[in-house]
């Protein structure tokens, strides 16, 4: 269960990741973000973010044209 | 880091150069990200690119010359002749047109962008010589900006992992 959730439904490239970064940031380490995009970029994107932060992606799924990921906070 | 992460000391700067609408989005696309992803960005704006410091952007675009530039219209993807582009009031609707098309696909301002590459602290340099060549203030750009030449540029170049020209 995540500690967060953010909605960035309907929001395009970079916008994603620029919000899911603000949001880890005002996160402890160790919390959960969960993210909701519409933006088919994002699960390549998402997986590119957590390698270079170091943030841990628990999961990435597809449901209909919802994009959810979890981010576990490094 | 900025923000306390742990490191990640990775490093990007960009040659800024070109100002209008369309150009505009791809440096401060990978800038924001790159500071997001923990990179350590420098955006060093010259020429063209100057005036996206500016505080006031009223950015515009042009299918002048733009052969590749199809936009949506009524069902299809259409490009514009050349002698129709050089219309007066043609640049205005292609800008409108393209203004509403972001906001249609959630495709952020060049406003909302740049605040975030603010926000996440990326440098940002004005080109002094740009700045005195076409006689612009200083004053009407926006706060925690520096100003440098060349020399500057490369300095930061040589300490940077990925350097592009935009």
């Amino acid at each position: 269960m995540a500690d967060q959730t953010l909605n960035a439904e309907g929001l395009n490239c970079p916008l994603p990741i620029i919000k899911a970064k603000k949001a880890l940031k005002g996160m402890e380490a160790g919390k959960v973000l969960e993210v909701r995009s519409t933006d088919p970029g994002s699960i390549a994107d998402f997986a590119a973010f957590c390698t270079q932060t170091g943030n841990e992606l628990l999961s990435s799924n597809t449901e209909g044209n919802i994009y959810l990921f979890e981010i576990k906070k490094s | 880091m900025a923000d306390g992460d742990f490191g990640n000391a990775k490093s990007m700067s960009i040659i800024v150069t070109k100002g209008s609408l369309d150009w505009a989005y791809p440096p401060f696309i990978l800038g924001t990200t790159a500071a997001a992803m923990d990179l350590e960005v420098t955006m060093f704006f010259t020429f063209y690119g100057l005036p996206l410091l500016n505080k006031k952007l009223d950015l515009k675009m042009t299918t002048l010359g733009n052969p590749a530039m199809k936009m949506p219209m009524a069902g299809m993807h259409m490009a514009m002749p050349n002698i129709v582009s050089a219309l007066p009031g043609v640049d205005r609707g292609a800008t409108t047109m393209m203004k509403n098309l972001f906001k249609k696909k959630g495709v952020a301002s060049i406003e909302d962008l740049r605040e975030a590459a603010v926000e996440s602290e990326v440098r940002m340099i004005a080109c002094q010589m740009t700045l005195d060549l076409f006689e612009m203030d200083r004053k009407d750009m926006i706060d925690g900006i520096e100003l440098g030449g060349a020399a500057t540029y490369i300095d930061v170049a040589t300490k940077s992992d990925i350097n592009l020209f935009i």
